[in-house]
């Protein structure tokens, strides 16, 4: 091949590289255009402060979508925190447990099942036995969705921390769970909470699984035994609804939760690029 | 507190509770697998395995469920998607690792992680409101009424272009797993030691002579598994596909017209099913769902695990 022929490949690939990452990113732009433009209009203090409006009637807010929203994914980050946490200790710090290799195939297994597995699951377990749609049922989908993040996040960190300290640690005769709960956890801190906060971003942009656990409700209430709304399902159904003022509040509802997503990711991000974190 | 209470007896009970609460998620992934494949059975008991995969009649009202139509429409959406996503996935990877330095390195790598990070949800009101009305605008009518005139054969494969069907949530869909393949393409390109590409370009080699013979095939095995994840996650691809794809039961499915996947499926009729053969038959399909997620993804890692030995990757 003639070096001008060389040349000119070389230029066009390079041409076929930027337009097919400006292919990507122009959708990017327009969905984050949008979602800012229209969403921007549909904040008020109503929108923060009050129920929904009855179908069809203008006005009202998405208070219980956002309560909801809190309790069950907060409550999701706690069942799933506590045993995500424990698995990423048991997968670092007793790296010969012999339930290890199982614990490892199972949780990177889930993180790759759809989440809407997880609503099915949630709904045979727990919402027919109760015999009716609850956040609990809700969280605990959603809990299985964040399991595997958190699981791996630890253990990645934990992984990090020296086995000097481990070690030191010992050395000052020190029992092995004073160790691991006073030298190694502390000093991994900041990367648990990375792993928690990047679960917490994942699950809280879920709505498949809600569908039928949480259900939505339009009523504000604290108690995760009721039905809940949450603002991926609120979102869901007031776009698919035919009335223009829902379709308002449903941009409200993007823009809140794509800020508050990217917020989470942002600072899961610095904080791994600041301290020993994973990756 | 005496000392072996403290020494023994700590230890113990702690790791083993840290034991136990991780043999919780074993549970967990357990459950899961139990739960949809119990619930399961009545459908298949009444249609059998295979009869209710190649049934393509999905009618709640006769009882009658095969779920050959959203099995069908997963298909079709996921490789259509994952084929349009290839080239710009790849693309971005490269840019990032070959072709952008610095500050916008960084930039277009977090605004790739950010596709990823955006609920599903916020892509299909996105596409309902902005790109149907795009795509019924400026493709599927000229594309339908240029059809209608010259070749009236197409038509049927056409469908009716009403922007709401497999196309829109085809696109949608591409644009939503494209951050998959290519963070895990982007990794495998950044392992590539420079020396690699030093000895290409010692040898007077064009850049993308050293890209398209040493940086690629080097890196060929998380590209490949990205590629996987990225159709694992296209086939579980809830919300932003039911909101795109119609959802419709009925083949033949078409281009523009509506369709339904196994997900959407699930999602759009599990509130609505009362009978227990159609609550059954819901989780079936979630079975069936599962079964080709557990493969997709065994088949990443297998793919990852095989490619890279001997190829001096870490």
């Amino acid at each position: 091949m003639s070096l001008r022929r060389r040349y000119f490949r070389d230029r066009l690939m390079q041409l076929l590289v930027y337009l097919g990452t400006l292919v990507v990113l122009l959708p990017l732009f327009f969905i984050l255009y949008y979602v800012f433009v229209q969403g921007i209009g549909a904040l008020n203090l109503e929108f923060f402060t009050r129920e929904p409006a009855p179908p069809g009637e203008a006005g009202g807010g998405m208070l219980p979508a956002i309560v909801g929203s809190l309790v069950v994914d907060l409550l999701a980050l706690f069942f799933a925190a506590v045993f995500g946490i424990a698995a990423g200790i048991l997968l670092a710090e007793y790296p010969d447990h012999p339930l290890n290799p199982f614990l490892r195939l199972v949780s990177d297994v889930m993180a790759g099942l759809p989440a809407i597995l997880m609503g099915l699951v949630a709904f045979v377990l727990v919402v027919k036995p109760m015999g009716h749609f609850s956040g609990l049922s809700g969280a605990v989908a959603l809990a299985l969705i964040m399991v595997p993040i958190i699981t791996r996040a630890t253990e990645g960190v934990l992984k990090l921390i020296p086995w000097e300290i481990t070690e030191a640690g010992l050395a000052l005769g020190l029992p092995r769970w004073r160790v691991i709960s006073s030298l190694v956890l502390p000093a991994a801190r900041g990367g648990i909470l990375t792993g928690l906060m990047l679960a917490l971003a994942r699950g809280a942009g879920e709505a498949a699984p809600l569908l039928f656990t949480a259900f939505g409700n339009p009523f504000l209430t604290l108690n995760p035994l009721e039905p809940m709304d949450t603002l991926p399902l609120k979102l869901y159904v007031y776009a698919i609804s035919p009335y223009e003022d829902w379709h308002r509040q449903a941009w409200g509802a993007a823009l809140i939760l794509a800020a508050a997503i990217m917020l989470a990711n942002y600072l899961a991000r610095r904080a791994t690029r600041t301290g020993g974190q994973p990756r | 507190m005496p000392n072996w209470l403290y020494q023994r007896l700590g230890d113990r009970l702690f790791s083993l509770s840290i034991v136990i609460l991780a043999s919780g998620v074993i549970v967990a992934a357990l459950l899961v697998f139990w739960v949809l494949y119990r619930g399961s059975q009545e459908a298949f008991a009444t249609f059998g395995f295979w009869g209710f995969l190649t049934g393509s009649r999905w009618d709640a009202v006769r009882g009658m469920f095969g779920a050959w139509p959203p099995l069908l429409g997963t298909l079709i959406t996921s490789a259509a998607a994952l084929f349009l996503a290839f080239f710009p996935a790849l693309a971005t990877a490269l840019f990032v690792v070959e072709f952008s330095g610095g500050r916008l390195r960084e930039v277009v790598a977090y605004l790739i992680d950010l596709l990823a990070a955006l609920p599903s949800v916020v892509y299909g009101l996105w596409g309902i409101f902005v790109l149907v009305p795009v795509v019924r605008a400026y493709v599927e009518l000229p594309l339908f009424s240029w059809a209608a005139a010259h070749a009236p054969g197409l038509l049927p494969l056409l469908g009716p272009p009403t922007g709401i069907g497999l196309l829109s949530a085809i696109l949608v869909l591409a644009l939503m797993i494209v951050p998959y393949a290519s963070a895990l393409a982007r990794d495998a390109l950044a392992l590539v030691p420079q020396s690699q590409r030093e000895a290409m370009y010692a040898l007077g080699a064009t850049r993308w002579e050293v890209i398209r013979r040493v940086v690629i095939p080097y890196a060929r095995a998380g590209i490949f598994s990205g590629v996987v994840l990225a159709l694992a996650r296209a086939l579980g691809e809830t919300m932003a596909v039911t909101m795109l794809i119609g959802n419709s039961v009925n083949l033949p499915y078409t281009l523009f017209g509506p369709a339904a996947t196994m997900a959407s499926l699930i999602a759009n009729e599990f509130t609505e099913a009362e009978q227990d053969l159609h609550l059954s038959a819901l989780i079936a399909v979630g079975f069936v769902l599962l079964l080709i997620a557990l493969l997709t993804n065994l088949v990443a890692t297998w793919i990852l695990g095989r490619m890279s030995h001997g190829e001096g990757r870490k």
